[in-house]
């Protein structure tokens, strides 16, 4: 019995292992001879045990371990289990030369018995010792095998997240370029209706100006017929003079009318550039700079500013100072634009000079102490000076003033401190416009010191 | 101002009517001065001329009340006519002198602002002359 168990335990666990792997590695012709083989070892342990035929079966298990090794041995696919193989083959050898011995040459055998056993003991230490390692190596193996797959596994869901991510962002990009496109429309639209609401504001500033037009073009015109009218009656006084003889008056006459046709041209020429400034003002296009005098750019828009305002508002009246500097020379800007640009901080001056008024008035009630509204006396101040480089343009008035809530808003568009439909809240935020990016110039608003009113102050570059 | 030391010179000779224009408008001088060059030089009247509401009251305050007719434009920056007007009526110059506004405006508001401050006439620019001269000839 003894002489069995051990083949058994051996040929059964090396069929089990060989039959295991065929199944693993799907060679199904394998894994089913491997089955036969751990049936035949079982059926051969039985047998053993049933017939007591030690002998028989003993000679029969060497048989099945030799021609179970070889045949294995020879196998391609089985290479990687021939560490086993070799683990098994030092027993299989061993006993199989051992038994042989012993019925060969018996004497020699008993003489030597115990090598034999030491031999075959050392053969299954061996067996033990390999199948250990190998029972090591496999869990490393195995557990770098498990490593790999949950990499793998990683991996592919990775990869697979990866195709969703991409699927998602060809979604996304398809997406915001759709947005793109609805936002690009959106600010052609907004671009459309800016142009639209520069050229209103241009013509609203217009519409405040035609009154002060009309006053600044009825005035030049009014001496034109005046001038042109005394001249003709000039004319008939010096025929008469020339009739008496009277020379010296003769030449006095042809002096003077000469002079008014002088005026006559003079006044001619004021209306003529007063219709080219109105025109130039609502005129969207032509933002060519050219050589322009301040000084005088600004007196025209003084008066053109005021005489609109009072034109409309007959009660609003304003003490205008000027102080120009003569050392500017013409300055290279678009004449209309910075016309628009102190036309509209002259007009808030005015607003805020006016308003001052009215709230005085309203805080004294008729009969009652007027001192205050008498010595109030409304003032708004132009002034140019030359710096280094640059030109200042400074609007001064002593009106209502600023809160500082509303300074720091005071240039954003449609910011407006005027009762509704009075102001469109463009004219400050285009001013910016046009002196800081139009220009590279600088726009800034300060509160007068002593709290009344405030100063608004044009800086343009000088560009030879 | 530029007339002011003839306008010394002839302040004695009380046949002489002094005119006190104001007018921001500075060529309404050669023009007034050559619509009457036949009264100037027949030294009918005398024109003073002030470019504004503050000049014009100094001239009467330097030359008392000798001006007899004043006229005024309303439109001005600083003192407008109609507040130089208030001021004159206000220190009742004995005897007052007659005050004729002048406007470019020639609207119900204005004439009837102005009439309630006691203003004396009320003429539209264009000035017509003739209707000036006529005026003036009444005041004699």
């Amino acid at each position: 019995m003894n002489n069995s168990l051990i083949p058994f335990i051996l040929s059964f666990l090396l069929s089990q292992r060989l039959f295991r792997f065929s199944k693993i590695n799907n060679y199904r012709q394998w894994e089913k001879w491997f089955s036969y083989a751990r049936f035949f070892s079982v059926f051969l342990f039985a047998a053993g045990l049933i017939l007591k035929a030690s002998n028989t079966t003993q000679w029969m298990w060497h048989i099945f371990l030799v021609s179970l090794l070889l045949f294995t041995f020879q196998q391609k696919e089985m290479q990687k289990q021939r560490m086993y193989l070799l683990a098994f083959a030092p027993y299989v050898v061993v006993s199989l030369l051992a038994d042989l011995t012993r019925v060969i040459v018996t004497d020699f055998y008993i003489r030597w018995e115990s090598y034999f056993g030491n031999a075959v003991m050392l053969s299954i230490i061996w067996l033990v010792a390999i199948l250990f390692s190998q029972y090591r190596q496999n869990k490393a193996t195995e557990k770098e095998r498990i490593r790999r797959q949950k990499e793998d596994e990683i991996n592919r869901a990775i990869a697979i997240r990866k195709v969703e991510l991409e699927d998602l962002v060809t979604e996304r990009t398809a997406e915001i370029t759709k947005q793109k496109e609805e936002l690009v429309q959106t600010l052609n639209e907004l671009k459309a209706t800016q142009a639209q609401l520069i050229q209103s504001e241009k013509m609203a500033s217009l519409g405040e100006l035609t009154a002060g037009i009309a006053h600044e073009i009825q005035n030049p015109l009014n001496f034109v017929n005046n001038f042109s009218e005394v001249s003709s009656e000039l004319l008939d006084e010096m025929a008469e003079e020339q009739k008496k003889g009277n020379t010296e008056e003769t030449a006095a006459i042809a002096n003077d009318i000469k002079q008014n046709l002088e005026k006559i041209i003079h006044h001619g020429k004021r209306a003529d550039g007063i219709v080219k400034a109105m025109l130039q003002h609502s005129r969207s296009s032509s933002e060519i700079k050219k050589p322009t005098e301040i000084n005088k750019l600004a007196d025209e828009y003084l008066r053109l500013a005021y005489h609109g305002l009072r034109a409309k508002d007959k009660s609003f009246n304003a003490t205008l100072k000027t102080d120009f500097d003569e050392a500017i020379s013409s300055i290279d800007v678009v004449p209309q634009e910075i016309g628009r640009v102190i036309l509209n901080l002259l007009t808030n001056a005015f607003y805020a000079v006016s308003e001052k008024k009215k709230q005085l008035e309203k805080n004294t009630p008729a009969d009652g102490n007027q001192a205050e509204q008498k010595s109030y006396n409304p003032t708004v101040l132009i002034s140019t000076k030359k710096l280094n480089g640059k030109v200042e343009i400074k609007i001064c008035d002593n009106g209502k003033g600023i809160s500082e809530d509303d300074v720091d808003k005071i240039f954003q568009p449609f910011y407006t401190t005027k009762p509704s439909g009075k102001g469109t809240g463009l004219g400050l935020s285009m001013s910016y416009e046009i002196v800081t990016k139009a220009h590279g110039g600088q726009l800034n608003v300060k509160n007068n010191k002593g709290g009344e009113g405030v100063t608004f102050t044009v800086i343009l570059p000088v560009k030879k | 101002m530029l007339h002011l030391p003839s306008f010394c010179q002839l302040k004695n000779n009380m046949k002489i009517m002094k005119i006190l224009v104001v007018d921001d408008e500075k060529d309404i001088q050669p023009l007034f001065e050559q619509r009457f060059r036949r009264e100037i030089k027949n030294d009918e009247i005398n024109f003073v001329f002030a470019y504004s509401g503050e000049e014009a009251l100094d001239c009467l305050k330097d030359y008392k009340h000798e001006a007899v007719l004043i006229l005024s434009d309303i439109n001005m920056p600083g003192m407008s006519g109609l507040e130089l007007l208030d001021r004159i009526k206000e220190k009742n110059h004995k005897p007052p002198p007659v005050v004729m506004m002048i406007t470019a405006y020639g609207d119900e508001e204005n004439y009837k602002h102005a009439m309630k401050l006691g203003a004396d006439d009320f003429l539209t620019k264009p000035v017509d002359f003739k209707e000036l001269k006529e005026k003036i000839k009444k005041l004699k």
